[in-house]
C-alpha cells in the first residue's frame, strides 16, 4: 500500500493537512507515537472524572475557514468565548476585566481615569494591526529573493497591502512590529497594572521578556485571531482543547483518511534525494508519494532525517533555529472552587485569565531568572478554570484549574531538568496561587506539571517551545523556518512540513496545515476542494 | 429622594448601565419601558408615544435627560489659551456666561468630536461632548498652566426644549426672558444652583439646565409642575433624533466617526467635509491640525456633507446615494419623514463634487420593507440647505408667548 | 547689527557640518552655541588640575567623508595618533584577545583556528550587510509614500544594491537586519573574549542589551562608519575628540560662519506660524528666515517652540521618542601607568568578559539600578601623547555600560554605587589601578543631560533603535528635517542618520535646504 501521503503527527496542523488533501481524493495516512492523538492540542484524563486541557488551554487564533471547510462543528467542536480575567495586585484589590465595554471602562478608572479612556483607542489601535495580518495567515509568504512570478506577484499583493495604508498608519505599523511591549504601552498607559495585564499576550510562549523590542508583534500574534468574528476575543473548546483535535480526527475519517497511533516514527525513508515513507519505532514501513511532517523543523531534520541528504546550509541554519522553550503548565484538578480573597462574592473575574504580576517590571524580572537558565522565583501565571463556563470537564462543583507558567528554561543551569526540580517549579506555583487563594492548595485532588522536559518529552516539542520555534522576525515570514525554505517545502523532494514551524507559526491556528496542504495540491495540480481562501476583512 | 450611591465601588458591574440620577422619575414615565444604552447609562428611547414626544418640542415643552453626556471640567490659568489650541474656533470671542458650539482636530485635521463649551468663569470651562477624550485632553494640555477633569458623573443635566420652554421656565420661577442663545444664567434653586443655558439640540425655542445629582428629583418635579399647564412631557432619544434631523444637527458615530475610534482610515472626515469649516478661525493663532486644514481649503476635501430633499415619503436611512441612477457618490447617514416640513428630509455625505449638483441627478436607493418584503425605490433626491426648519421663535430673545 | 540668512543651534559636530556646508552654499549663517567651545560632545575638559579628559565621545569611527572633505578637516589640523586603533579584549587572567585592522580583520591571542574561520566568515558577511547600509547615511531618509519627493532613482540603485549582494547574502540579511546579536554571535563563534567585546561594540551607547531583537543592526551601524578614511576602522584623534571639534569650527569660522559662543536659546520666535528668528536668555532677539536646531528634537519641541505652536498629536510623538541614555563616562586621574595584565594601553581596551556579561549588566538599569559588574571601554590618551596628563601620569577615560538614566533613589547615592562596581570591575582587570587614582569623574547618564543637555543622557538626542530610525527618526512624519513650523529644521544626531561624532546629520539637512530652496 502506497499511500498518496504520510503525515507525521497528529497535531492540530497534521490533522488539518491531513483533512485537506483527504478531501482532495488524496490517500492519507497520519502516523502519531502517542496512543492518542492532538499533540499539544489535548485532552486527557489523568484523574478520574477530570479532563485537562494538558498544553494549549484556550482557543481564538483556529481560523473559522478552516473550522468551516473541514465541517469540524458538525464533528463536534464547540467554541465558547469566556468572560471575565483578573490581575492582582500586591497590595490586595485587583484589576478585572469585563467584555461589557463600560464595566470594563468603570473598573479601569478604579485605577485610572486616564487609562479608562485610553483603552478604546488603544484597543482600536491593535485592532487596525490585526485587520492588517489576518489576510496574510492563510497565505503562503513569497521568497523576496526569488524572481519567479508567484513570489513577485505575492510581493506585489503585499505591496498593495502596505500602500494601501496611509503613510502615517504605515509608520505606525513598523513601529509596531519593531517595538517592545513595554515602550508601546507606555504611549497609551500610565498604570502599572494596566500594563500589565496588556503585556500578556505579548510574552506568551515567548522567550522574551516585555522590555525586548518585537514583543509587541507577540501581543498581535495573540490578537489576531476571534471568537465569531470578536477580534481578540479567546474562548475555551467545549470538553477541552482536544476537542479541536478529535473533531479534525473525526472529519478526517469521514473523507477517507486513517490515523495511526502507538506509532512514533523512527525514520523518514529518503532515497535519491526524494522522501517515499517513514520507517515506524517497530521497524514497520509506512511508503507514500509524499511525507507531511508536523513535528518542528529541527526534530524533522536533525532527528528523522540523515543528514548526509541535506544540503549544509539548510542543516547549518537548521541547527541555528531558535526554539528556546519558556514556558511550564500546571493542570490541576481541584476538589473545589478556590475563594480568592481580593474578589467580591460572585463577581465573574474568576470565569477568564487570572494573573498575579501585577507591573511588567515583575514580568521583566521573572524573564531576567530565564536568561540565567533557570524558572522564574516569582513567575508569571496564566491561570484558567475552563470549568467555571465548561459543564463538561469535571464532576460537578469540582474544577479544572489550568496555570501556564512563565518562565521556565530548557534546561536548568545548563543542565537537563530534575524531578526535584520540577517539584521545586510546581511549588513555587501553587504557593503564589495560594497566597491570593489561601486553601487552594488543600483543594487539589490531583496535578499535572509540564516543565520544558515534559513538553519535549510528550508532545514532541524540541526544548519546549510551544509555538515550534520562537517568534522574532528573523523566524516570521519568508524567514520561517528557514530564509529560502519558507513554503512548506523542504530540500528533500517529496518532504514537507506542515507544523508551527512554519508560516504563519504557533498557537492552535490550522493555518500551517491548511497553507502547507495548499501548496501540496498545487505542486501536483489537484483542484483545492473546499478549501476557503482567507474571508475578506470588511 | 436621593439618589442611592453604590458603597463598595469594586460592584460596578452589578450594573453595566448605569442609572441616571433622574431615573426614579424617568423610570415612573416610561410607559412603554422602552430603554436602550448611551454611554454607559440606560437612557429612554420613547416614554409613551413618539409622535407625541415629537410634537410636544415643537408645539409645547419636552424634557429630556442629558445625563450620559460626557463633562469635562478645564480650568486654569492659561485655560483660554488650552482651548484655542485644542479646539478649532476662537474661544477669546466667547465671553463669560457664554456657550460655544465647537469641534476638535486631530494634526490631519480630522475631526476627534463635536460638542459645546460653557464658559463658567474667567479660568473655567466646560466641555459637553458624545464621546471619550481624556487622554487628548490631558495630552492637549502639556505645556498649559491647565487642569482637565472628568466631572460626567458631578453634573445632573436636562435638555428643557419648545416653544413654550421661557413661560414653563417663568412659571418655575426662573426668568430667562432676556437670555439670549448661547449664553447662560445662574439661579438659587434648592439650597444650591442652577445653571440654565440657552441651547439645544432640535433647533428650536430651548434651554439646558445643569445642576448637580442631589438637586436633579427635585428639579425634575418643578419642572413638571410648572409645566402642566402647557402639557410639558418627557421624551426620548427617538423623538429627539427626528428633531434634530430637522435642525440638521449631527451627531457623533451617527452621522461621522470620531477619528480615534475609526478602525477605517477612510471613515474620518474633516470640518470642511461635514459643512463645519464656518467655525475654523484661521487668524487665533495655531490650533491642533490648523496646518493640514490649510492644505485641505487650498487643495480641497473629498466628501461634502449636506441636506437631502429626497421625492416622496418614504423614510430613506442608511441608503446610497447614487449618481445617474449609476454611480455610488454617497450615503444617508439620518433621515426622516419631517412632521413639521412635510417633506422626506436626510443628512449624507457625498463625494465632491456631486454635492454641488445642479442637475438633479441625484438618486436614493431605498429598500423599504412592508410587510416582510423590500419595495426596492429609486428616489430623487435635491441638496437642500440646512437647518430643514429654522423658526423665529428659535433666537427670537424675549422669546415670544406662545 | 548683522543679519544672518541661516541661524543655527547648537555648535556641535552636525551644527558645524550644517552652517559649514550652508554658508558655502552662499548664506550667511550664525551658529549659536550656549557652552564656551563649540564641538558638544566632542569637547575635552580638565577634569582634575593638570588631567584633561578626551571629551564624552573619546574615539572617532563615524567621521562622514562628506563632512571631512568638505570642510577639509585635515587641513584645519586634524590628525590622528592612530588611524586604525587595536581594540584589547581584555581578560582577567592575562589571556587577552587582541583586534587588529578595521573592524578586527586580524585576531591576535590566543584563539582556535574554528573561530579565526568563523570570525572572518562573520566580518565579511556583517562588513557587506554594513556596506549596503552605509549610502543610506548619506542621504535624506525616503518617506514610505507615494509622490513625496523622494530621491526615487538613489533609493532604487541603493535598493538594487542591497539585492545584487548575491542571493545567499540577501536572504541572510532580510534574516538577520532585526535579528539579536547575542544569537548571532552564539550561532557563529565560541570564544567568550571576542562574543563578549562585539556584544559590547553591537551595544555601545544603545538601550539595548545583546539579546534584545533589533541589536544586532547596531553593530551594522557602526561598521557602516569609518575614520581616517578605513571603513569600520576606529581612529584617535590627536589631541583628543576635541580636535576634531576645533578643526570643524576652524573650517566653519574660515568659511565665513560666525560662531557665538555663551549664546543661549532659550525660544524660538515664531510669527504667523514661521519661525523667524530666536530668543536668547538674555533676551535678545536674533532673525533669521532659517533657523536649525542642531540640538535634542525633545528639547526643540518641547522647550524652544512650545506646545501652543504644534499640533498635540505631533508633540505625543515627540515626548514618546525614547531617549534613554544607557552609558555612563569615567575619567581617572592616575598617578602612574596601570597595567591591565599586559595588555597593550595604546589599543582600546574593552572589559566585556562574555555576550553574557553584557547582558547581565544591562539587567539593572531597566529597573533604574545600577549593574554590579559594569562593562567597559577604555582609551588612555596620555598613553599616546602628551597634553592630558602630567608626565609619567596618566588619564583613564572609559566609557562603563550600563548605567540608569533615571534611577530609583538618590542620584548621589547611585553615582557612588556605580563608581564602587566599576572600580571594582577595574580593580579585577588591572589589580592595583585603585591604589594609582589621584581624582576620579563619574558622569551618569542624568549627569551628561545636564551637562551636554542631552536628554536623557543618551549620545544620539534619541535612542538609535530600529523604530526610531530611518524615516522614523525622531518621529514619524517629520523625518526629513523639515519641520511642521515653516523655517525650523533639524539636524542634529536626533536626526537621520544618527549620532557617533559624524556630521552626518547636519550635512544631509544642509543637502534638503539647499534643494528646497531650489524647488
Amino acid at each position: 500500500m502506497i499511500y498518496d501521503a504520510v503525515i507525521v503527527g497528529a497535531g492540530h496542523n497534521g490533522l488539518t493537512a491531513a483533512c485537506y488533501l483527504a478531501r482532495a481524493g488524496l490517500k492519507v495516512m497520519v502516523v502519531e507515537k502517542n496512543d492518542w492523538v492532538g499533540g499539544a492540542a489535548v485532552s486527557r484524563e489523568l484523574y478520574p472524572g477530570f479532563t485537562y486541557s494538558n498544553c494549549s488551554y484556550v482557543s481564538s487564533l483556529f481560523r473559522p475557514e478552516i473550522m468551516r471547510d473541514l465541517e469540524l462543528p458538525k464533528h463536534g467542536l464547540q467554541v465558547l468565548p469566556y468572560e471575565g480575567g483578573a490581575v492582582f495586585m500586591e497590595g490586595g484589590d485587583y484589576l478585572g476585566m469585563h467584555r461589557d465595554h463600560d464595566a470594563n471602562r468603570r473598573e479601569i478608572a478604579r485605577h485610572s481615569k486616564r487609562d479608562a479612556e485610553a483603552y478604546d483607542r488603544y484597543a482600536r489601535d491593535v485592532l487596525r494591526h490585526c485587520r492588517f495580518i489576518r489576510p496574510m495567515l492563510l497565505r503562503t509568504a513569497p521568497d523576496p529573493s526569488s524572481f519567479r512570478p508567484r513570489d513577485l506577484s505575492e510581493l506585489a499583493w503585499l505591496g498593495k497591502q502596505i500602500f494601501g495604508l496611509s503613510e502615517m498608519a504605515m509608520y505606525d505599523m513598523i513601529r509596531f512590529w519593531t517595538m517592545s511591549i513595554a515602550d508601546y504601552l507606555d504611549e497609551y498607559f500610565e498604570h502599572p497594572t494596566v500594563k500589565a495585564y496588556q503585556a500578556v499576550a505579548s510574552i506568551i510562549g515567548t522567550a522574551l521578556g516585555p522590555m525586548s523590542p518585537g514583543t509587541a508583534y507577540v501581543l498581535l500574534h495573540h490578537a489576531m485571531g476571534d471568537v465569531d468574528g470578536n477580534v481578540g476575543a479567546w474562548g475555551f473548546a467545549r470538553g477541552g482543547m482536544g476537542s479541536i483535535t478529535k473533531a479534525l480526527t473525526a472529519s478526517l475519517k469521514a473523507a477517507g483518511g486513517e490515523v495511526r497511533t502507538g506509532s512514533g516514527v523512527e525514520k523518514i525513508l529518503v532515497k535519491n534525494g526524494r522522501a517515499y515513507g517513514v520507517v515506524l519505532e517497530n521497524g514497520d514501513e509506512v511508503l507514500g508519494k509524499r511525507v507531511v511532517s508536523n513535528m518542528d523543523v529541527k526534530r524533522t531534520f536533525l532527528k528523522h532525517v540523515d543528514e548526509a541528504d541535506l544540503p549544509g546550509a539548510f542543516v547549518k541554519r537548521v541547527k541555528a533555529f531558535k526554539i528556546r522553550g519558556s514556558s511550564g503548565k500546571l493542570n490541576i484538578a481541584l476538589d473545589r472552587a478556590p475563594k480568592f480573597t481580593a474578589l467580591p462574592e460572585g463577581s465573574p473575574y474568576v470565569k477568564g485569565d487570572m494573573h498575579f504580576t501585577d507591573s511588567i517590571e515583575k514580568m521583566e524580572r521573572a524573564y531576567d531568572d530565564w536568561k540565567a537558565g533557570h524558572y522564574s522565583q516569582d513567575p508569571f501565571q496564566d491561570m484558567m478554570i475552563p470549568t467555571m463556563i465548561d459543564p463538561t470537564m469535571t464532576p460537578p462543583g469540582k474544577h479544572f484549574m489550568s496555570c501556564f507558567v512563565q518562565y521556565a528554561s530548557p534546561k536548568i543551569e545548563g543542565r537537563d531538568w530534575t524531578d526535584e526540580d520540577r517539584d521545586g517549579f510546581a511549588k513555587t506555583c501553587l504557593d503564589q496561587i495560594e497566597k491570593y487563594a489561601p486553601g487552594f492548595k488543600d483543594s487539589i485532588l490531583h496535578y499535572e506539571v509540564r516543565t520544558p522536559r515534559e513538553l519535549e518529552k510528550e508532545v514532541g516539542l524540541t526544548e519546549g517551545n510551544i509555538f515550534q520555534g520562537e517568534l522574532t522576525f528573523d523566524q516570521l515570514l519568508f524567514n520561517r523556518p528557514v530564509p529560502g525554505c519558507a513554503q512548506y517545502r523542504s530540500p528533500i523532494q517529496d518532504l514537507w512540513i506542515c507544523g508551527s514551524s512554519t508560516h504563519p507559526g504557533g498557537g492552535v491556528m490550522g493555518a500551517p496545515g491548511r497553507n502547507a496542504a495548499s501548496e501540496i495540491l498545487r505542486d501536483i495540480k489537484q483542484p483545492k476542494k473546499d478549501m476557503s481562501e482567507a474571508y475578506a476583512v470588511l | 429622594m436621593r439618589m442611592e450611591k453604590l458603597t463598595d465601588p469594586r460592584l460596578h458591574y452589578l450594573t453595566p448601565l448605569r442609572q441616571t440620577p433622574f431615573h426614579p422619575r424617568t423610570a415612573a414615565a416610561n410607559r412603554m419601558n422602552s430603554w436602550g444604552p448611551w454611554g454607559g447609562y440606560t437612557t429612554a428611547l420613547v416614554f409613551d408615544d413618539e409622535a407625541m414626544e415629537y410634537t410636544a418640542i415643537r408645539n409645547a415643552a419636552s424634557v429630556y435627560d442629558l445625563c450620559p453626556m460626557v463633562k469635562y471640567r478645564v480650568r486654569g490659568r492659561e485655560a483660554l489659551a488650552y482651548l484655542n489650541r485644542l479646539t478649532v474656533r476662537d474661544v477669546g470671542k466667547l465671553s463669560v456666561g457664554g456657550v460655544q458650539y465647537t469641534i476638535w482636530c486631530d494634526d490631519a485635521g480630522k475631526i476627534i468630536d463635536d460638542g459645546t463649551l460653557f464658559r463658567l468663569g474667567e479660568d473655567e470651562y466646560r466641555i459637553c461632548c458624545q464621546e471619550r477624550h481624556l487622554p487628548w485632553l490631558l495630552d492637549s494640555a502639556f505645556g498649559f498652566d491647565v487642569e482637565i477633569e472628568e466631572v460626567t458623573e458631578e453634573i445632573a443635566a436636562l435638555s428643557l426644549q419648545g416653544p413654550c420652554t421661557a413661560m414653563v421656565l417663568r412659571a418655575a420661577g426662573f426668568d430667562v426672558a432676556g437670555l439670549k442663545p448661547f449664553r447662560m444664567a445662574t439661579f438659587p434653586f434648592d439650597g444650591g444652583e442652577l445653571m440654565i443655558s440657552r441651547t439645544g439640540f432640535t433647533g428650536d425655542l430651548g434651554y439646558e439646565l445643569w445642576t448637580t445629582p442631589d438637586h436633579a428629583l427635585p428639579l425634575w418635579d418643578l419642572l413638571f409642575d410648572a409645566g402642566a399647564p402647557w402639557g410639558i412631557r418627557p421624551i426620548g432619544s427617538n423623538a429627539l433624533n427626528m428633531a434634530r434631523v430637522e435642525a440638521g444637527f449631527i451627531i457623533t458615530n451617527l452621522d461621522f466617526v470620531p477619528v480615534h475610534q475609526a478602525v477605517r482610515e477612510d471613515r474620518v472626515r474633516s470640518p470642511f467635509e461635514m459643512g463645519l469649516d464656518w467655525l475654523i478661525s484661521w487668524d487665533k493663532g495655531h490650533f491642533t491640525g490648523r496646518r493640514a486644514l490649510k492644505a485641505e481649503g487650498e487643495k480641497g476635501s473629498e466628501w461634502a456633507f449636506v441636506g437631502l430633499d429626497i421625492e416622496g415619503n418614504v423614510s430613506a436611512e442608511h441608503s446610497l446615494i447614487y449618481h445617474d441612477k449609476k454611480h455610488e457618490v454617497g450615503h444617508i447617514t439620518g433621515a426622516v419623514w419631517s412632521p413639521t416640513c412635510k417633506r422626506n428630509i436626510a443628512l449624507a455625505h457625498l463625494k465632491r463634487p456631486y454635492h454641488a449638483d445642479k442637475n438633479g441627478n441625484l438618486w436614493v436607493e431605498v429598500y423599504a420593507m412592508r410587510e416582510l418584503q423590500y419595495v426596492k425605490l429609486m428616489l430623487k433626491a435635491t441638496v437642500c440647505q440646512r437647518p430643514f426648519f429654522k423658526p423665529a421663535r428659535r433666537t427670537a430673545t424675549p422669546p415670544g408667548a406662545f | 547689527m548683522p543679519s544672518y540668512d541661516v541661524i543655527v543651534i547648537g555648535g556641535g559636530t552636525n551644527g558645524l557640518a550644517a552652517a559649514h556646508r550652508l554658508q558655502k552654499s552662499g548664506r550667511k549663517v550664525l551658529v549659536l552655541e550656549s557652552a564656551a567651545t563649540p564641538g558638544g560632545a566632542a569637547v575635552g575638559h580638565e577634569f582634575a588640575p593638570g588631567f584633561r579628559a578626551p571629551g564624552l565621545a573619546h574615539i572617532a569611527n563615524m567621521i562622514d567623508p562628506r563632512v571631512a572633505s568638505g570642510m577639509a578637516l585635515d587641513r584645519q589640523g586634524l590628525s590622528y595618533v592612530a588611524a586604525n586603533l587595536t581594540s584589547t579584549a581584555v581578560s582577567a587572567t592575562g589571556d587577552h584577545l587582541v583586534l587588529e585592522g578595521a573592524a578586527g580583520a586580524v585576531l591576535k591571542g590566543n584563539i582556535s583556528d574554528a573561530d579565526r574561520k568563523a570570525w572572518a566568515d562573520l566580518r565579511r558577511q556583517l562588513l557587506t550587510f554594513a556596506g549596503a547600509l552605509a549610502p543610506f547615511k548619506a542621504m535624506t531618509a525616503p518617506r514610505v509614500a507615494k509622490g513625496v519627493g523622494n530621491e526615487y532613482m538613489r533609493l532604487a540603485k541603493l535598493g538594487l544594491g542591497v539585492r545584487m549582494m548575491g542571493k545567499d547574502d540577501f536572504r541572510e540579511f532580510l534574516r538577520m537586519i532585526l535579528i539579536n546579536v547575542y544569537d548571532v554571535l552564539n550561532d557563529e563563534l565560541t570564544d567568550s573574549r571576542l562574543k563578549g567585546l562585539l556584544a559590547f561594540d553591537a551595544t555601545l551607547g544603545t538601550w539595548l542589551g545583546p539579546r534584545s531583537p533589533n541589536s544586532l543592526i547596531q553593530l551594522l551601524n557602526r561598521f557602516a562608519g569609518e575614520a581616517a578614511g578605513n571603513r569600520a576602522a576606529i581612529a584617535l584623534p590627536k589631541g583628543g575628540m576635541g580636535s576634531v571639534a576645533a578643526a570643524m569650527a576652524r573650517a566653519a569660522t574660515e568659511a565665513g560662519v560666525t560662531i557665538r559662543t555663551g549664546a543661549r536659546v532659550e525660544a524660538l520666535i515664531v510669527e504667523e506660524d514661521r519661525t523667524t528668528g530666536v530668543r536668547l536668555d538674555g533676551g535678545e532677539e536674533l532673525r533669521a528666515p532659517t533657523v536649525i536646531s542642531a540640538i535634542s528634537p525633545k528639547t526643540t519641541f518641547l522647550n524652544l517652540v512650545g506646545a501652543r505652536h504644534l499640533d498635540t498629536g505631533m508633540m505625543n510623538r515627540i515626548r514618546h521618542m525614547k531617549s534613554r541614555g544607557g552609558a555612563a563616562k569615567l575619567h581617572l586621574a592616575l598617578k602612574a601607568a596601570p597595567d591591565f595584565r599586559g595588555a597593550d594601553l595604546k589599543s582600546r581596551l574593552v572589559i566585556a568578559p562574555s555576550e553574557e556579561a553584557v547582558e547581565l549588566a544591562f539587567n539593572a538599569v531597566k529597573y533604574g539600578e545600577v549593574p554590579d559588574r559594569p562593562v567597559m571601554e577604555i582609551v588612555l590618551p596620555s598613553a599616546h601623547e602628551p597634553g592630558f596628563a602630567p608626565d609619567g601620569k596618566h588619564v583613564v577615560s572609559a566609557i562603563v555600560q550600563f548605567a540608569p538614566h533615571a534611577p530609583k533613589g538618590d542620584p548621589d547615592g547611585i553615582r557612588l554605587e556605580y563608581v564602587r562596581n566599576t572600580l571594582g570591575m577595574l580593580e579585577e582587570h588591572a589589580p592595583g589601578i585603585g591604589d594609582l587614582i589621584e581624582h576620579a569623574e563619574m558622569m551618569m547618564p542624568y549627569d551628561i543631560e545636564a551637562r551636554y543637555g542631552m536628554v536623557g543622557g543618551n549620545w544620539h538626542h534619541g535612542e538609535l533603535s530600529v523604530e526610531q530610525m530611518l524615516f522614523l527618526r525622531p518621529i514619524a512624519g517629520i523625518a526629513q528635517y523639515q519641520t511642521p513650523l515653516a523655517g525650523l529644521w533639524l539636524a542634529s544626531a536626533g536626526t537621520h542618520p544618527g549620532g557617533g561624532i559624524s556630521g552626518a546629520s547636519g550635512w544631509n539637512a544642509a543637502e534638503r535646504i539647499i534643494k528646497e530652496a531650489r524647488a
